[in-house]
């Protein structure tokens, strides 16, 4: 029989030493999932509109039957890619200010990159 | 952590020694080189966000800021960019299926995985030389 080290709290609560249980993981795991589908609806639509004018585009979004499945690709692929750069950056970054810098700067510009294209679409979607 | 009761503890370890062996030590197997790429090709596609940003900012600013984008994407450098942003897109999207495989318990003896990694290497290349010459042969390239 092994030794228990874990306290009878920390047994129920199940969240080990991230504080955070298995949620990085999970979200990483859905996300990727949802991503499957998104992202080659997206290449798709973006190859159809090669060599088109920005109004083509535009009206594409126009349509919440396109508009959805964009907004969708938005925010899961931010922070699909937000929760790849914190492990990059929790395997490399060895310095602790070093390292909340980088992952708190992560944040943000997935946020920014998130925000930039989300309020573009919204802006096409609700011309 | 403390050690089990009947474990020898920890052994003198000489210094200047290599505590296990690391990167530098081994060749590299495919599976090794596919982990790699994968986690590079996902740096890569969080460059290419930028892009995709600007595309839909471009879109929804107007033809001006359309035709600035158009001639960026169609310049080589440009066109070198996004061949790599497809290229990577494929890849980090079928090894993401070999990972999700794994995360459900298949594919893990050594010549399937092996097998799987060069599946992933070669149908990327394939899927992203298709989507390039859909997009910018068989359309007659990005100029408008």
């Amino acid at each position: 029989m092994s030794l228990r080290l874990r306290t009878p709290l920390a047994t129920i609560e199940g969240l080990g030493s991230a504080h955070s249980g298995t949620l990085h993981f999970w979200h990483q795991r859905m996300t990727a999932v949802a991503l499957v589908p998104l992202s080659i609806w997206f290449v798709a639509s973006a190859l159809a509109y090669v060599g088109a004018e920005a109004g083509a585009v535009a009206a594409y979004f126009a349509q919440p039957i396109n508009a959805v499945p964009m907004f969708l690709f938005i925010v899961a692929s931010t922070y699909h890619m937000s929760l790849g750069l914190q492990i990059i950056i929790e395997d490399y970054f060895h310095d602790e200010g070093q390292r909340i810098a980088a992952l708190m700067l992560n944040r943000f510009a997935a946020w920014a990159i998130g925000a930039a294209s989300g309020l573009a679409l919204i802006r096409m979607a609700l011309a | 952590m403390a050690d089990a009761p009947n474990s020898p503890g920890p052994s003198p370890r000489p210094y200047g020694r290599p505590l296990s062996p690391h990167l530098s030590i081994y060749r590299w197997p495919i599976t090794m080189a596919a982990s790699i790429t994968h986690r590079a090709t996902g740096i890569a596609l969080a460059a290419g966000t930028l892009f995709l940003a600007w595309w839909l900012i471009a879109a929804a600013s107007g033809p001006d800021a359309y035709a600035l984008f158009a001639r960026v994407a169609a310049n080589p450098l440009g066109l070198i960019v996004l061949f790599g942003f497809l290229w990577s897109l494929a890849f980090h999207l079928l090894n993401g299926i070999r990972h999700l495989a794994w995360d459900v318990g298949y594919g893990f003896k050594v010549p399937t995985a092996k097998l799987t990694a060069a599946i992933v290497y070669i149908g990327s290349l394939v899927l992203a030389a298709g989507a390039f010459a859909v997009g910018f042969m068989v359309k007659g390239g990005l100029g408008t």
